[in-house]
C-alpha cells in the first residue's frame, strides 16, 4: 500500500528552482531518511509534498482535502514553535485537533493517544510542566509527542532529532522505526548519517534539488557518493552491532 | 474551567446590576430594578429604560467585543502585545466619526456619526485586506494595519487642523476619548447586528488559534486553512471593533490588558482565552463606566481615559511580573 506518491515534483521559490522533477513513492512500513547537504531541498520537498507551498507536479497527499490530509499525514516543522506557556499535556492534545470538531472536548480515546505519545517520548513526569520553560531538547520531545498523538499513517519530520541528547536521539529514531514496523511510514530528514544508516529502512539522498540516490542505506551510502554529494571522506562498515558510519574529514 | 466561566459571569452580572442601580438619586436597587422590569409611566422607569439600560448594555457589548477581539488578535499573531486596534479598524472608524462631526453630519442626521464610523471601519478593513495580500501571512497583516492606522491618524489630525472653530475641535477631541454617556437604545440596535456577526465569526477561531500555537506551518498541516482563519479574524474584528468605536469612541487598553490578565487562568490556551476575555472585557468596561459616573459626575470624565489610566499601570505590573519570571 502506498502512503505517499510524489511524481515529477518541482518547486521554484522566488524564481529560483529549488526542486527539479523529484519522483518517489513511500509505501507502508518504510522509515525513510531524507539526507542531503544544507540547501539541498529537504525541507522544501516535505513542505511541497504536504501542499504547504506552491509546487508543480503531483503529490498524492497535497491534493487531499486539508482535513483528510491532516488525518493522513502529520508534520513536524523544523522551527520549534511553542507560542504560549501551555502545559505539556495540553500541547500534546493539540495533535488531536484534526480528529476533533470545532469546540469539541477531547474524548477518552484522544487522551489514550496522548498518553501513549507522552509515554513514548519519555514525558510522563513532564505532563503538568509548562512547555515553554523546558529545555530545548525537552521541547523537541514534546513536539514529537504532539506529532505522534496525531496518530496518522504517515509522519513527516524535519530534523526531529537535532538538539536531542544521544539517548533520546536513538530512542526517537527507534520509535520511528517501530512505527514503520507496525505498518506506518515515516519520512525524516536528518544530518546524522550514522543514525540514518542504523534506523532507516531506506535513504533518499538529495543534492542540488534532485534525487542523487534512493535505496537501502548500504546502497546509498557509498564512499564515492559521500565524497561527491557532501564533500567528505567517511568510514562506513557493517559491524556485528549494525552499520557504523562516521564522517572523517572534508575533502580539500 | 466551568468554575472559571461561572465566576467570571457572576462578577459581570454583579457589575451590570450595579451599573443599572447606582445613580445620583437616593433610590434603592430593588426599587430601580422593579421600575425597569415591571415599569410604569413614571420618571424612574424612563431613567432606567432610556438611560441606564442602554448605557449598561452598551458597556457589556463594547467590553465583550474588545476583550474577544483582543484575545483573537493576540492568539493569531502569537504576541501578547497585540490589540484589536492593530489592524487599523478603530483608527479608520474614528476618522469616519470625526468627519461626521466636522461636516455637521453628526448633528444634522440622526445616527450620522455611528453610520460614518461604520463606513470608515469598512473602508479601513477593505484597504488592509487589499494591502495584506491573498496569502495567509501574519506579517503583511501587521504591516498593512500599521500603515492604515498611521494614515487614519494623519487624516484625523488633518480634520482637527482644518477645523473652523475651537468648539468643533473640542467636540472631536472629547469624542475620541470614548464615552457611553447619553447613548440610547438606538445605539444598542445599530451596534448589535455588527457585533453579533463579529462575535459569531471570532468564536469559530478557537481551534485554529490553538493549532497556531505550534506555528503557521504546523497549523496548516493540521488542516487549518490559514487564509480563511485570517479572513475570519480580520472581518470579525473589524465588525466588532468598528461597531464599538461607532457607538462608544476609542476605548483603549481593554483588548490588550484583559487577555493578558486571564492567560494564566485558562492555562494559556487561546481557545479558552476567547470566551474568558469576552466576559472579563465586559466587566472591565462596566467597572470603568461606573467609575466614570461615581468619581467626577459633574466633570463628564471620559470612559477611554479611565480605561487607559487603569489599564496602563496594570499592564506595567504585568510586564514587571513577566520580567521577573524570565529572569
Amino acid at each position: 500500500m502506498t502512503f505517499l506518491s510524489i511524481n515529477r515534483l518541482s518547486v521554484s521559490l522566488r524564481d529560483r528552482c529549488v526542486l527539479r522533477n523529484v519522483s518517489f513513492e513511500v509505501g507502508a512500513g518504510e522509515c525513510v531518511g531524507l539526507l542531503g547537504p544544507n540547501g539541498a531541498g529537504k525541507t522544501t520537498l516535505m513542505r511541497a509534498a504536504l501542499g504547504l507551498i506552491p509546487y508543480e507536479g503531483e503529490s498524492s497527499i497535497a491534493n487531499m482535502v486539508s482535513a483528510d490530509r491532516a488525518r493522513m499525514a502529520a508534520w513536524m516543522p523544523q522551527t520549534r514553535e511553542i507560542a504560549w506557556p501551555m502545559t505539556v499535556e495540553r500541547l500534546v492534545v493539540l495533535g488531536r485537533i484534526p480528529h476533533m470538531a470545532n469546540g469539541q472536548r477531547p474524548t477518552a480515546k484522544d487522551y489514550e493517544k496522548v498518553n501513549a505519545a507522552l509515554a513514548a517520548m519519555d514525558l510522563d513526569r513532564f505532563r503538568d510542566r509548562t512547555a515553554t520553560r523546558l529545555s530545548g531538547g525537552e521541547q523537541v520531545r514534546v513536539l514529537i509527542a504532539r506529532v505522534l498523538a496525531q496518530d496518522t499513517p504517515l509522519i513527516l519530520a524535519d530534523e526531529p532529532v537535532a538538539g536531542l541528547d544521544p539517548a533520546h536521539q536513538i530512542s526517537t529514531m527507534q520509535i520511528f522505526s517501530e512505527l514503520a514496523r507496525a505498518g506506518r511510514s515515516v519520512i525524516v530528514s536528518l544530518h546524522d548519517i550514522g543514525l540514518a544508516a542504523r534506523h532507516c529502512t531506506r535513504l533518499i539522498l538529495l543534492s542540488d534539488g534532485g534525487v542523487a540516490a534512493d535505496g537501502p542505506p548500504g546502497e546509498v551510502l557509498t564512499l564515492d557518493r559521500m565524497a561527491e554529494v557532501f564533500g567528505i571522506h567517511a568510514f562506513y562498515r557493517d559491524t556485528e552491532d549494525g552499520p557504523v558510519f562516521q564522517p572523517l574529514k572534508v575533502i580539500e | 474551567m466551568a468554575r472559571l466561566a461561572i465566576g467570571l459571569t457572576a462578577v459581570t452580572v454583579v457589575f451590570f446590576v450595579a451599573a443599572l442601580t447606582l445613580g445620583p438619586a437616593p433610590i434603592g436597587p430593588v426599587e430601580s430594578l422593579h421600575a425597569l422590569i415591571a415599569g410604569d409611566e413614571g420618571p424612574l422607569t424612563l431613567v432606567m429604560r432610556e438611560i441606564r439600560l442602554p448605557r449598561a448594555t452598551l458597556a457589556v457589548m463594547v467590553g465583550a467585543s474588545l476583550g474577544l477581539a483582543g484575545a483573537a488578535m493576540q492568539g493569531y499573531l502569537r504576541n501578547p502585545l497585540a490589540e484589536p486596534g492593530l489592524i487599523g479598524v478603530s483608527g479608520s472608524a474614528a476618522l469616519g466619526a470625526v468627519i461626521a462631526i466636522q461636516t455637521g453630519l453628526a448633528t444634522s442626521m440622526a445616527l450620522g456619526l455611528p453610520a460614518m464610523a461604520l463606513i470608515g471601519a469598512l473602508v479601513g478593513v477593505t484597504l488592509v485586506m487589499a494591502l495584506a495580500g491573498p496569502r495567509g501571512s501574519s506579517l503583511t497583516l501587521i504591516l498593512a494595519g500599521i500603515a492604515i492606522s498611521a494614515l487614519a491618524a494623519a487624516l484625523t489630525s488633518l480634520v482637527l487642523n482644518l477645523s473652523p472653530n475651537p468648539f468643533a475641535a473640542n467636540e472631536i477631541v472629547f469624542w475620541m476619548m470614548g464615552s457611553l454617556a447619553d447613548r440610547s437604545m438606538t445605539h444598542v440596535w445599530i451596534a448589535l447586528p455588527f457585533m453579533g456577526v463579529g462575535w459569531a465569526m471570532l468564536a469559530t477561531l478557537g481551534r485554529g488559534l490553538d493549532a497556531l500555537t505550534l506555528g503557521e506551518d504546523a497549523a496548516g498541516a493540521m488542516g487549518i486553512s490559514l487564509k480563511r482563519l485570517r479572513l475570519t479574524l480580520v472581518l470579525g474584528t473589524a465588525s466588532v471593533v468598528g461597531a464599538a468605536t461607532a457607538v462608544a469612541g476609542a476605548i483603549g487598553f481593554v483588548g490588550l490588558v484583559v487577555p493578558h490578565i486571564l492567560r494564566p487562568l485558562v492555562g494559556a490556551q487561546p481557545s479558552r482565552l476567547l470566551w474568558a476575555s469576552a466576559i472579563c472585557g465586559a466587566t472591565m468596561v462596566l467597572a470603568a463606566d461606573i467609575a466614570v459616573r461615581l468619581i467626577l459626575p459633574e466633570r463628564d470624565l471620559k470612559l477611554g481615559v479611565v480605561t487607559a489610566i487603569v489599564g496602563a499601570p496594570l499592564f506595567l505590573h504585568l510586564i514587571y511580573k513577566t520580567r521577573r519570571q524570565l529572569a
